[in-house]
């Protein structure tokens, strides 16, 4: 096989890896600190896809429009966040865990009708920022540089990420809540804030990452449900609630996607699968997670 | 706590409603004349809730009875529709051996699934099942050889059932009705074994596991082996009740292994009252006429399911069948007051 292939592959690879660790990096940080695996996940990196659409379409649908409209989708998706947590949410932490996956189920089902109702069933397309329209050849392949974007964003996303938890105040709070919230709360620290914090930055990763992924990928209504599940494979091969756990996933899960193609032509969702299968055995926690 | 837990835990072993009337025959007599003074809507909505009623029944032994919260149940149902249907069309393999193998073959995926599933606790455990549907539905979607792909399996055969033009009364039956008796015969079997399942002492075992697992660990139980012992009968009778989807509905097509149905039947369980035996199929039967009398006035099916959860959830996490229940003890207690 030609090395220019096999690069073309990991780098493609790499791409939807770096798009499922934004995504599942809020899953997991949400998971971190309050133990509760948010179904709607999805669901807000839909809608933050869908708004950026919209903002692009308002502000100027060549394209030049894409950064303030991709920063708008974030934002707004954080608010929505912010709105979900407070008024619904809240009331849910005494319950058991049940309540807590259903009511977050409930929204998706919710959000993904009302993402219908608003934008219709049509698959809608957001042109690339002219900024990175071009491509450069690498290795004798053609790499767009949106993709090469993408690619240094996640670990830019990991290492703030990293910087974030472990070298601020903030940070140490937040893992605190990891270990023990109950202690935490006990200490003096404000940690109906600080869940109110994490959900709505949760969100916006998921809103920026929907909003990110709007130049590569057509918007259409299921794709909340689709992200989700591979979220959900990324996490549990990498292990919940932690951050280089859910990068590493999710490098493995694109990279093993990306080269299955050519084991299983068709049936590329098998080698993850398998490699999911492997893992549980071995580590039923995850590659970087801790039992339970 | 709270008043739900208080719901699923206190509602498994008390006679709650009177029980001096036999309901379950009650309800089975009056389901069986169905084809005679219904019309053939009301046979059509009556087999879609019996069919219901038993998935969901089928998901309440691992949802209501273990404690394990399935969120991709319906790739059982549609396990067990695809065998069913592959053997009758392709194969032509009779029904009275393509519906057990249909439940055998789902048995041994929710085995072979259940094996992993069962090896994450909670929350792990809901996102693995998810996984798992989704698995399910993309290859139904993509395996065009066997299943036929994003065109299905359309025209299913009908079983044979010219043996009950010798049955006197049945003689003028279509065979829609003969297949919708035959269905409730066997869906009534299902049920009554899913009830001494439940009431059995492997079914208290399961009871203790979604208590406190620990304690069920400290006391000798091998937790792991019940849920997936739990798992597989849960998987069979999904498929069990996905065979005769299948046949019901004249074909097998990937939808019916797609999340939303998870959605639905999970709803369904929710609805009727996952604390008692008899609430799913009450939600199904609410659930699929409310089904009927909606999508004449809106597409936005999800969206009226994803109400019913959240308002399920925040005002009346009992169902229909845990409110009639609180309300028969309060009125029997003022009486008695």
């Amino acid at each position: 096989m030609a090395p220019s292939f096999l690069f073309s592959q990991f780098m493609g690879g790499l791409t939807t890896a770096m798009f499922l660790f934004l995504i599942a990096s809020g899953l997991s940080l949400v998971f971190g600190v309050m133990r509760v695996i948010n179904f709607a996940h999805g669901s807000f990196y839909m809608i933050g896809a869908y708004l950026a659409w919209q903002m692009v379409e308002w502000l100027h649908p060549s394209g030049e429009a894409f950064w303030p409209a991709a920063l708008f989708a974030a934002l707004g998706v954080g608010a929505l966040g912010a709105v979900v947590e407070r008024l619904f949410f809240r009331s849910l932490y005494g319950r058991e865990e049940l309540y807590q996956l259903l009511f977050t189920y409930g929204l998706v089902l919710i959000l993904g009708d009302a993402a219908k109702f608003i934008w219709g069933t049509g698959q809608l397309s957001v042109s690339t920022p002219p900024v990175l329209a071009g491509s450069v050849q690498i290795f004798g392949t053609t790499q767009p540089l949106y993709t090469l974007f993408i690619v240094a964003i996640g670990p830019a996303i990991a290492f703030g990420g990293w910087l974030a938890l472990n070298r601020t105040g903030v940070g140490r709070m937040v893992r605190a809540a990891q270990m023990d919230r109950e202690m935490l709360g006990a200490l003096g620290a404000n940690v109906g804030t600080l869940y109110t914090g994490m959900f709505v930055v949760s969100a916006f990763l998921a809103g920026l990452s929907g909003a990110l992924v709007t130049p590569v990928q057509g918007i259409v209504p299921g794709m909340d449900v689709l992200i989700i599940v591979q979220a959900f494979i990324v996490v549990v091969i990498g292990g919940m609630g932690s951050l280089w756990g859910t990068f590493w996933g999710s490098v493995i899960y694109g990279e093993v996607l990306s080269f299955g193609i050519l084991i299983f032509p068709g049936f590329s969702l098998f080698s993850v699968f398998a490699l999911m299968a492997v893992i549980l055995i071995i580590r039923p926690w995850g590659l970087f997670g801790r039992p339970l | 706590m709270g008043p739900v837990r208080a719901a699923i835990v206190t509602a498994s072993d008390r006679a709650a409603l009177p029980r001096r009337l036999p309901w379950t025959l009650i309800v089975f007599l009056i389901l069986a004349t169905v084809p005679w003074l219904g019309s053939r809507y009301n046979v059509f909505l009556a087999e879609q809730i019996i069919i219901d009623a038993l998935f969901a029944v089928s998901l309440n032994l691992l949802l209501g009875t273990t404690g394990l919260v399935s969120f991709g149940h319906v790739a059982y149902f549609g396990v067990g529709a695809y065998v069913c249907g592959i053997l009758m069309k392709t194969y032509g393999v009779p029904f009275t051996l393509a519906f057990p193998a249909a439940g055998l073959g789902t048995a041994a995926f929710a085995l072979i699934s259940g094996y992993f599933c069962v090896r994450l606790i909670k929350l792990y455990f809901a996102m693995l099942t998810l996984a798992f549907s989704q698995i399910v539905w993309a290859i139904c979607y993509k395996w065009n050889d066997v299943t036929g792909g994003d065109q299905g399996l359309p025209e299913i055969p009908y079983p044979h059932l010219d043996w009950m033009s010798a049955v006197p009364g049945l003689t003028d039956l279509s065979i829609g009705d003969r297949f919708y008796l035959l269905s409730l015969v066997l869906i009534a079997v299902s049920l009554a074994v899913l009830h001494r399942i439940v009431r059995s002492p492997f079914g208290r075992v399961l009871t203790a596991i979604r208590d406190n697992p620990e304690r069920a660990g400290f006391i000798g139980v091998n937790v792991r082996a019940y849920q997936l012992a739990a798992f597989v009968v849960a998987g069979a009778f999904a498929g069990l009740a996905g065979a005769l989807y299948g046949i019901f509905s004249r074909g097998v097509f990937a939808d019916y292994v797609f999340w939303s149905k998870s959605a639905e039947v999970m709803i369904m369980t929710i609805l009727g009252g996952m604390g008692y035996f008899w609430g799913p199929p009450v939600g199904a039967a609410a659930l699929v006429w409310l089904n009927q009398e909606i999508t004449d006035y809106t597409e936005y099916w999800s969206f009226v399911l994803g109400a019913i959860l959240l308002l399920l959830l925040f005002a009346f996490p009992g169902g229909i069948v845990g409110g009639i229940d609180t309300l028969w003890t309060r009125l029997r207690n003022t009486r008695r007051a």
